[in-house]
């Protein structure tokens, strides 16, 4: 592979707190040779490739940590294939995948085959998070210690939250012993049982059972006290209501140490969207009031809230063109969340290098791998985003094999241009 | 997947009677106008009209029902419409084929109405988005009940010559009923004044937003009221711990003659039935011919239905 050069970039890499404009050399292994304003037009070799960014943002790729992805046993919603073009289209260039497969991501073979599929399927760094349970059934842990020798990196039973509060509590003394990151969605199923949306003045108008902001919050409130006695690498996957917000603010100050993730689609959207029976908009945990929202805007803004995740979970039409009540939950996103997250600067919500670092930095952080930035020697995984250009969300263009994105026809603002995986082109738009 | 494509082409030229809050101020007097018309034909000797000779009505009910799926069919015939009542029970859908699939077999047949009730809040609005005939709402989970709404309206009108200025109770388990959402909204447009009284745990979440004052004391909730709404206190919340027991239940918030006295002495007593009596309404108050036109609802419930196949059957 040649040297490629690529200059006249505005580099933007949080964790290397870079915001400038310059280049980047990648070497012929596909590393980062050289980063920075030093980069300039004046010393590029002549047999190098010589790209000219014009000014657009170079950033690091994306590490979105919650993709759901159908292999194994759901093929036809999503394959490795098709994730990774989805992902490459949407400058995400490493994921964690969702355990809740068929079967289950919770053995050591279940791993090996994975890694296997991810590797000659996708372009894509696939980091599998394995189950916290046994089959996700919140009784029996799985083998941590084996498991992250296998190189599982987290441990989450993805949309289930570990029920039992004794299971749940030796999980954490466990996984204390072996440094493993427990990731855990709070939902309390008993409050949230049959619920559909946001328990309220919509919930009530719409004749669909509440699911109410306690679910969340008691799940949080029981493993943060947890926590206290049984020390773990704890995130709270995502988090959707400013109650659960106010109990984050609260343990942070006392020097409570965990972190805490939230999809793009409470951000972005409220309860308010789901109009007449969008089953498109049916999600867990479900869309809030817009107070909501904005308190999690302002949770990012403040540092309470370190990642935000596309919670990409891909579903055929036949399971959505049903009746809410029998509509599947969850929402494609992984192509659209650097855009969406562009609407956040773009409405002058946050500042830029904070989002980036949100869905860079701050995630390989918590994961603990080395991606997410720009360091010299490491792989030249990273995007060029035009973050001004206009476009319209048209579910027949998506690259996902499922086409259910919550906002078909939203106007937005920023655009990947194109996307590098270990230096080498894995995605151009055309 | 070709053949949703297919249906999604369809053009949106029907009338869909889907809820009270989808229709406008006009719309709904019509409606009462039109039904004041067939109350004195459904009294008469000869009750057959005409009017939908040679069109189709399929009624499609996926819960249990009496009076409501009798009524339609009622309704139906009397116009001179063909009435095909769907068994549901011995019918593919238990054998788990979907809504839209359903509505797909039915609409190959043509039908010109499909009269709906559906446990799933919501399942008429799917349901009008796949076929191109008229889709009537029969009542769907716990959102809304137009036609009882309509013919609740009726009977008030009957009796008291208007709803403008009245004051209404809606009594009982307002969380799980789609009678007392469509009340709410229609007898607030018509201009009445709304309570609701309940136990908490039967009360929606933000209830007050439907533009209802809510009472969790039946005496006060009643306090000078014209009609007194009685809802059915389905068994099976017992289970579910929204209350303690039927006996405690009827002691708070039964309709007795002690607890009807808050009310105007002319006050009306309603009930959308079937009613459980000794639970929430005393036996002898629901019998009360001076004070109760629980009957008269079923009787009005035929014309107003009448009217709505009538107006829905048009396409716009």
């Amino acid at each position: 592979m040649k040297e490629k050069y690529l200059i006249n970039a505005r580099i933007i890499d949080p964790k290397n707190q870079i915001d400038e404009i310059g280049g980047l050399i990648i070497d012929s292994k596909g590393l980062i040779k050289a980063i920075g304003k030093k980069v300039s037009n004046g010393n590029i070799p002549s047999e190098a490739d010589k790209i000219d960014v014009k000014k657009q943002v170079l950033m690091p790729g994306i590490v979105d940590m919650r993709v759901f992805v159908g292999e194994p046993g759901f093929e036809y919603k999503e394959n490795f294939r098709t994730l990774s073009n989805a992902a490459l289209s949407g400058g995400v260039t490493s994921v964690v995948s969702m355990p809740n497969t068929s079967p289950v991501i919770d053995n050591v073979s279940m791993v090996d085959f994975l890694k296997r599929r991810g590797r000659d399927k996708s372009r894509i760094n696939i980091f599998p998070a394995a189950s916290l349970t046994k089959n996700t059934e919140g009784k029996q842990m799985t083998e941590f210690g084996l498991l992250k020798r296998k190189g599982i990196i987290a441990f989450t039973d993805g949309i289930k939250t570990v029920q039992d509060p004794q299971v749940m509590s030796r999980i954490m003394n466990f996984a204390s012993q072996s440094k493993s990151l427990i990731m855990q969605h709070a939902e309390d199923n008993i409050l949230s049982k049959d619920g559909l949306i946001n328990e309220g003045e919509i919930s009530t108008r719409l004749g669909l059972k509440g699911i109410p902001f306690l679910a969340e919050k008691i799940i949080v409130e029981r493993d943060l006290s947890f926590l206290e006695e049984y020390f773990c690498r704890y995130h709270i996957s995502q988090i959707s209501s400013e109650k659960t917000l106010d109990v984050i603010k609260k343990a942070k100050e006392e020097g409570k140490i965990f972190t805490t993730g939230v999809s793009i689609n409470n951000l972005t959207l409220n309860e308010n969207d789901i109009g007449n029976f969008k089953t498109f908009l049916k999600l867990s945990p479900p869309l809030r009031t817009e107070k909501d929202r904005q308190s999690l805007v302002q949770g990012i803004k403040d540092g309470y809230i370190d990642v935000i995740v596309s919670d990409h979970k891909p579903e055929d039409e036949e399971s959505k063109r049903l009746t809410f009540a029998q509509a599947t939950t969850g929402a494609s996103g992984v192509e659209t969340l650097l855009s969406l997250v562009l609407e956040l600067f773009h409405n002058k919500s946050v500042k830029l290098n904070k989002l980036i670092a949100s869905i860079t930095s701050n995630p390989a952080k918590i994961l603990d791998v080395d991606k997410g930035n720009l360091k010299k020697g490491n792989d030249a995984d990273f995007c060029i985003v035009d973050i001004n250009k206009p476009w319209v969300v048209d579910k027949s263009k998506l690259k996902s094999k499922s086409k259910n994105t919550p906002i078909e026809d939203r106007k937005l603002q920023g655009q990947v241009l194109k996307t590098f995986i270990k230096g080498e082109v894995a995605y151009e738009r055309i | 997947m070709a053949i949703i494509k297919k249906f999604k082409a369809v053009k949106k030229e029907q009338n869909h009677l889907l809820g009270i809050q989808s229709l406008s101020f006009s719309e709904i007097s019509n409606i009462l106008n039109q039904a004041k018309t067939f109350i004195t034909l459904n009294k008469s000797a000869s009750k057959k009209l005409d009017i939908l000779r040679g069109k189709t009505q399929i009624n499609l009910f996926f819960e249990p029902s009496t009076r409501t799926q009798s009524s339609f069919e009622l309704a139906g015939k009397r116009l001179g419409a063909d009435v095909m009542s769907m068994n549901i029970v011995n019918s593919a859908i238990k054998k788990g084929e979907t809504l839209i699939d359903t509505a797909m077999t039915l609409n190959a047949m043509h039908p010109d109405i499909i009269v709906i009730r559906h446990q799933d809040s919501g399942a008429p609005n799917l349901l009008s988005q796949k076929v191109n005939c008229s889709v009537i709402n029969a009542g769907d989970g716990r959102r809304e009940h137009p036609t009882q709404a309509l013919l609740d309206a009726l009977t008030i009108i009957n009796r008291k010559g208007k709803i403008e200025g009245l004051k209404i109770a809606i009594c009982g388990d307002i969380l799980h009923s789609r009678v007392a959402r469509s009340n709410i909204y229609l007898m607030n447009m018509l201009g009445a004044e709304v309570n609701v009284v309940a136990p908490k745990t039967l009360l929606p979440h933000s209830i007050e937003r439907l533009g209802v004052k809510a009472f969790t004391n039946m005496k006060k909730g009643l306090d000078k009221c014209d009609i007194v709404m009685m809802l059915r206190l389905q068994n099976e919340r017992m289970h579910g711990s929204f209350l303690p027991s039927a006996r405690e239940y009827y002691e708070y918030f039964g309709l007795t003659p002690d607890k009807l006295k808050c009310a105007k002495k002319d006050a009306l007593i309603m009930h959308p039935g079937p009613m459980n009596r000794g639970v929430e309404i005393d036996t002898n108050l629901a019998d009360d011919i001076n004070r109760s036109v629980i009957r008269e609802q079923v009787e009005l419930g035929v014309a107003v239905r009448m009217a709505c196949l009538k107006i829905f059957c048009k396409k716009v």
